[in-house]
């Protein structure tokens, strides 16, 4: 049976939500307008004031903020609230430059408290359930938010932070965890330790939520064979609050925006044009109820499609698809646009895992795409024909999907660093 | 008694070989044979163990990729022409070496050369009934799988 969390909202009318959008909007553009010069200087740049924003249908009128403003305006230039009023900071994994930092209000972690605690109802759990939280903690969102949706949801919280695998089995094992939350490749790690100690029998999970990372369906299924749970996807930026903005329900099919928090766009990421629902195109975020952070049409830079659908859960919240590929983590390489999920699905369905590592390089003006994979027994042989036939039929197949030829490169299991974090898939060492 | 071949995964990175032969001497076992066959890209290290399940141990609990396989070692007289004999024998009745690799400078001036074929039983019936010399485990003074099941 469906579990919710807060039924009345997660089930609402859709003339109540899109009440609630309205009137939340409108308050908040006020409120950014009054507390932060940086943006209401973009709004007058673009001749827009908090009067012209009457209804969620307004909303195109507003400028857009993107990572680059967040780190322009670094470190306060973006908040809302006095600093007596803030009580916490997160910050994202800045790959270059500046971090961006995100504040939070008592009343900000409580809403994203309740928004981790309906991914959690949605993945089945309940306060009969221990809730094994194998994210970060610290400056990194998914540690905290899980954390304190397990905790409103009254599960048994076991804030086991990332990495040490001796340590997360042991407690697994002896308090009995029924819900993991985790990367997904720290995830397929744990299974693959758990099937080398033979310790099957002694794991009781029965669900785990799993996000801060891509991950194909080929890989949901295989986690799900190998630990014999339901694996959640599971959606959120530090910027917008963390893990739940977006969730899994039991259909697993999409993911629901919690709409009465998040109004979501889709936009031509090339003109910034709103694009109809149902078309693919740049996820755009305007979060109506932070005080402390509170962002107006954030580019989240993830390719996505959204859809307004009667899901068999009751839940009315619109479900946005697995992000396809971001447009900061596309590859173009010799021209042409590579997702590294597009590798790793490739990978998956030949059987080999989905640790990998994707580097680019340039070589005499011209781009190289190199892919190094590990190798595992039932790809070895003792002829090197016979590996030498399944390393060709990879490269066709990568060939297949990308349309340009990639050097794989066989190495040892396990020689490709595994995340505990966030997975370095790509390394892309051109000078350009 | 078959002996054991055992064939390990090697990546294409400086060291990879050494860390193999550290953990093999480490546990006290001695390599009677090794060959290595490359590509550019990776290698197959195949090797003779003194004792072969505890090298398949070793090389498991280190996450080593690796198989092992029954092939045919067979003792020539250390001389010209010793080698040509089996090779003519086999070629007559059409058997397909894989691959073959030697330990030569024995004490009792055989030359023993280790043949991977497709039916390894076969060939060495065919040797024999051409007297040749198979060697066995204990010849070669290696303790294989087929010993322990034995005991």
């Amino acid at each position: 049976m469906e579990r919710y969390y807060q039924k009345e909202i997660e089930c609402a009318s859709r003339d109540q939500i899109r009440a609630w959008q309205d009137e939340r909007l409108v308050r908040q553009v006020r409120h950014v307008w009054d507390n932060v010069p940086y943006y209401r200087a973009k709004m007058e740049a673009t001749h827009v004031a908090p009067d012209d924003i009457r209804s969620r249908d307004d909303l195109y009128k507003l400028p857009f903020l993107s990572k680059a403003d967040l780190r322009e305006a670094y470190p306060f230039g973006l908040l809302a609230e006095p600093l007596e009023k803030c009580v916490r900071i997160h910050s994202t994994s800045g790959t270059t430059g500046k971090r961006v930092v995100a504040f939070y209000t008592k009343e900000d972690i409580d809403l994203w408290d309740d928004c981790c605690a309906r991914a959690l109802a949605a993945a089945g759990a309940g306060p009969e359930d221990v809730c094994q939280v194998a994210y970060g903690y610290g400056l990194f969102t998914g540690g905290f938010g899980l954390n304190g949706g397990s905790q409103k949801l009254g599960c048994l919280t076991l804030p086991m932070s990332s990495g040490n695998t001796d340590r997360q089995l042991q407690f697994m094992e002896d308090l009995g965890s029924t819900i993991l939350c985790c990367t997904p490749s720290y995830a397929a790690y744990l299974a693959e330790s758990i099937h080398e100690r033979g310790l099957q029998d002694k794991i009781h999970l029965k669900a785990g939520i799993f996000g801060a990372e891509a991950w194909s369906e080929q890989m949901r299924q295989d986690i799900q064979k190998s630990l014999g749970i339901k694996a959640y996807d599971i959606y959120g930026l530090t910027e917008l609050s963390g893990p739940g903005v977006a969730y899994e329900c039991s259909a697993q099919a999409g993911m629901h925006i919690n709409e009465d928090h998040f109004i979501a766009e889709i936009i031509d990421p090339d003109t910034g044009e709103v694009l109809p629902e149902g078309t693919q195109g740049e996820l755009v975020f305007t979060s109506i109820t932070k005080q402390a952070f509170p962002l107006l049409r954030y580019r989240t830079r993830d390719i996505c499609i959204l859809r307004h659908e009667n899901c068999p859960c009751g839940r009315t919240h619109i479900k946005m698809c697995k992000p396809m590929g971001r447009s900061d983590d596309m590859l173009i390489v010799k021209g042409v646009n590579v997702f590294p999920s597009q590798i790793e699905t490739v990978l998956l369905e030949q059987g080999y895992t989905s640790n990998y590592q994707i580097v680019v390089d340039r070589v005499n003006n011209s781009d190289t795409l190199d892919v190094l994979v590990e190798m595992t027994p039932e790809h070895f042989s003792d002829s090197l024909a016979e590996i030498t036939q399944r390393e060709k039929s990879l490269v066709a197949a990568l060939k297949a999907m990308l349309g340009i030829f990639a050097q794989v490169h066989l190495v040892s299991p396990k020689s490709i660093a595994r995340s505990e974090g966030k997975a370095i898939r790509v390394i892309d060492k051109r000078k350009i | 008694m078959a002996i054991h071949q055992i064939s390990v995964f090697l990546e294409n990175r400086a060291g990879q070989l050494a860390e193999i032969t550290a953990l093999l001497a480490g546990n006290g076992i001695d390599l009677r044979a090794i060959n290595i066959a490359e590509t550019s890209d990776y290698g197959v290290l195949r090797l003779i163990a003194s004792h072969e399940p505890e090298a398949c141990r070793v090389l498991r609990e280190n996450g080593f990729i690796f198989s092992s396989g029954e092939v045919v070692a067979v003792g020539v007289p250390d001389e010209p022409g010793g080698l040509n004999r089996l090779l003519q024998i086999l070629a007559e009745k059409q058997i397909d070496v894989q691959y073959m690799y030697s330990i030569f400078g024995q004490p009792n001036g055989m030359a023993y050369m280790i043949l991977r074929v497709a039916a390894p039983a076969e060939a060495s019936a065919l040797l024999r009934a051409n007297d040749m010399h198979l060697a066995g485990a204990a010849e070669l003074g290696i303790v294989s799988s087929d010993q322990e099941r034995q005991e």
